[in-house]
């Protein structure tokens, strides 16, 4: 994996012009800068994640509607376009599909779009753009062309919105071959992961968990930004020896508050942070359950199809001798998104995944 | 409701017609510069029965003829220089040739063993796209792209670049192809929007797509437009030159109509008969593209026979070529199906490979090799 870390632009430099499948040609001019602390929320971990990509690479451009003066409804885009002007933060017109559909243009005559996504919700008028043309494109090419875009789509509920703007709907994307799905789940991963994305040679879709955007964390900052542990793997957001359970994104911190309380019962849970769905870290969470015999999974999108089913069919696969229980799923239902007078009654509350834990326990 | 004017510098019996407004634009094609046009539209349709042929005898899955559309295409291509950039669709044979395609490339996806076939980014034409009106949105981007390397409005004639999407009549319903026109025009972006109304989305006429001419919709997106008789090579030529210079000095997009005809079938999978009368059919074999060339080269006694003789050899040539190769292509290695869905790794995929080779190497291990 490459990253934009440790390169600089000159001042005054201008996007390359080339036509290309590589990475472009960064000045190598390495500037050692002390890595400073600050505790920040996982929306400012984002902007300053970009920030530093912006100015790192020139070819770094971001794209959306509202992001520029306005800096984007959740204004994670604030100031990036006063600070690097009107052709590399743009305020698109209202068409995701185009967005999506210039973007990878952009991409083909060497630019590393950034597109934004307003809801999750409003993704479904580029769904073809993405998963017919930008997923496909290095496949179909033989990998001569190369499409790094990244889509930042804000997903989730438990903010009370109204109707389109509470949805999980990742594993529509992770379900197609080309794409890389992401989601980080605390301000620092947030920081490294969407430079990781922007330096990724793949299309990637970035989930950022926006019920969780006002967390705060400590995270460390550089301005020629700092390696993270790749796109590519899930960690171990608390270690525990009794039930392993599996989040991603915002039920990540509901799962390190119910095995908070847990703790307090005498049980051991250890959480397992997915961070990526497409690729699917298999070996991390199969190791974990290798070692604890139980398994739960919690997400807010439907179990139907889900993270949880991949997941379960996986473990089930792989760790068959040592499971005590059989996996089960916590998540949305199959419906449509509620009202958000109910939304809390239909996501996996701490409530409902100790439900499970119980249950994998009792078995 | 009035008929929009026509750009036409032939008529469909070859005479030619003034247009002072677009006279300059062919002025510097000469006999010769005219004779190189009717070679490569004679070529591209030899291209087009040869490969109908090869369909019919089983070696290609599917092909889509360009039959007709000839001079709208040859003519639009080589007014391009060699720094623009196409996006076609997928019946553009006759833009790939004027991009120095090797036309057998082409023939890769429609013989499924591949999914693109040439090197985009080396002729700087991109692959065929089949979902109908997705790629003008990628011209525009890539337009974008070329405003912010400062390559539109140099002067300087290797440098500026115009990025051109061919679409067809069926294209403009698309909700892609119409934000390709907003985010063109909010941005003047050097593109030519290029749409060839063939008449026939498959069985549905244009008339099933659209209430005004096509070429008044460009205007309600800002977007200066022109209707141009596609089936007339010269006047293709001048207004695709025309908009071309227009998208390198920074001028902003162009729509073009170029009124032209499918004169075959939509693909070799489509029966026409169906839906359209052979007087229709023939009252637009009355307007060929190529045979009002060869007559207006022919009145003016610039068409020599031993200029028709190498060209009929040149076609002979090129259609054996084309057979023989063709039928030597043989698929890639199962395992390339693998190869290329990312840039980088990715376990899932490296994961099922691994478990396919083993399954593989499970048959030859059995005696024999047996399946």
């Amino acid at each position: 994996m490459t990253t934009t870390s440790g390169q600089a632009a000159p001042a005054g430099a201008t996007a390359r012009q080339a036509v290309g499948t590589t990475a472009p040609d960064a000045p190598t001019t390495a500037v050692e800068e002390p890595v400073r602390t600050e505790r920040i929320t996982l929306a400012r971990a984002i902007t300053l994640g970009m920030r530093t990509a912006l100015a790192n690479d020139p070819s770094v451009l971001l794209m959306g509607e509202d992001i520029g003066r306005l800096g984007g409804v959740f204004r994670v885009t604030d100031g990036l376009q006063a600070e690097f002007g009107e052709k590399r933060v743009v305020d698109t017109p209202l068409a995701e599909s185009g967005i999506i559909g210039t973007a990878i243009g952009l991409a083909m005559r060497g630019y590393r779009p950034v597109c934004e996504i307003q809801f999750d919700g409003f993704i479904f008028p580029a769904f073809d753009q993405i998963t017919t043309m930008l997923a496909k494109m290095h496949y179909r090419s033989r990998g001569r062309i190369e499409l790094p875009v990244v889509i930042r789509v804000p997903f989730g509920g438990g903010i009370g919105a109204v109707e389109h703007h509470s949805e999980s709907p990742e594993v529509l994307f992770a379900h197609t071959a080309g794409l890389r799905v992401v989601s980080p789940a605390t301000p620092a991963d947030a920081y490294t992961m969407i430079q990781e994305a922007i330096a990724s040679p793949d299309p990637v879709l970035f989930f950022e968990p926006k019920g969780r955007y006002w967390d705060k964390a400590e995270v460390a900052l550089t301005p020629y930004g700092i390696p993270g542990a790749g796109l590519d793997s899930a960690r171990i957001a608390r270690p525990g020896t009794d039930v392993t359970v599996v989040a991603h994104g915002p039920t990540v911190a509901t799962a390190l508050r119910a095995a908070e309380a847990a703790a307090a019962e005498g049980t051991s849970i250890e959480v397992v942070d997915l961070r990526t769905l497409s690729p699917l870290d298999t070996a991390t969470v199969v190791e974990s359950v290798r070692r604890t015999g139980r398994c739960v999974v919690v997400h807010e999108a439907p179990v139907l199809y889900g993270t949880g089913a991949e997941v379960a069919a996986r473990v089930t696969e792989e760790c068959f001798f040592q499971l005590e229980a059989p996996v089960l799923r916590v998540g949305g239902f199959h419906s449509p998104y509620p009202v958000s007078r109910l939304e809390h009654d239909y996501l996996p509350s701490l409530d409902r995944v100790l439900d499970a834990v119980d249950r994998v326990l009792a078995t | 409701m009035t008929e929009p004017d026509l750009v036409q510098l032939l008529t469909p019996a070859g005479g030619r017609v003034a247009r002072p407004d677009y006279d300059a634009r062919v002025a510097h094609l000469d006999a010769a510069a005219l004779r190189g046009l009717y070679a490569d539209m004679v070529l591209v349709r030899r291209f087009d029965t040869e490969a109908t042929a090869l369909q019919r005898q089983g070696e290609l899955g599917l092909f889509p003829q360009a039959l007709g559309q000839e001079a709208a295409q040859v003519g639009s291509g080589r007014a391009l220089r060699a720094q623009d950039h196409v996006f076609p669709s997928y019946r553009e044979h006759g833009v790939a040739w004027t991009r120095g395609v090797d036309l057998v490339d082409v023939l890769r996806q429609f013989r499924g063993i591949d999914h693109g076939g040439w090197d985009a980014a080396a002729h700087h034409f991109h692959l065929y796209t089949l979902v109908i009106g997705s790629h003008p949105l990628h011209a525009v981007g890539y337009g974008m792209g070329v405003q912010r390397d400062g390559d539109v409005g140099t002067g300087d004639p290797d440098r500026d670049t115009a990025v051109v999407a061919y679409f067809g009549d069926g294209s403009t319903s698309q909700g892609d192809t119409n934000e390709a026109f907003v985010f063109a025009a909010v941005n003047q972006a050097p593109v030519v929007l290029f749409c060839q109304n063939n008449q026939w989305a498959i069985s549905e006429p244009t008339s099933k797509q659209t209430r005004v001419p096509l070429v008044d919709r460009g205007l309600g997106f800002g977007v200066p437009s022109v209707r141009v008789d596609g089936n007339d090579v010269l006047a293709c030529y001048a207004v695709t030159a025309e908009a071309l210079e227009r998208a390198r000095s920074g001028g902003g997009p162009t729509f073009i109509e170029a009124f032209t005809y499918r004169m075959g079938a939509h693909t070799t999978s489509d029966d026409p008969t169906k839906y359209r009368t052979s007087e229709e059919e023939q009252s637009w074999r009355e307007k060929d593209p190529i045979d009002r060339l060869r007559a207006y080269l022919e009145s003016i006694g610039e068409l020599p026979q031993s200029f028709l003789d190498s060209l009929d050899a040149e076609a002979e040539a090129f259609g054996e070529r084309l057979r023989t190769e063709v039928r030597a292509m043989q698929p890639p290695p199962t395992s390339s199906m693998f190869e290329h869905v990312y840039a980088g790794p990715h376990a899932i995929v490296d994961a099922e490979r691994a478990w396919f080779e083993q399954y593989e190497q499970g048959f030859e291990d059995v005696a024999g090799g047996a399946r």
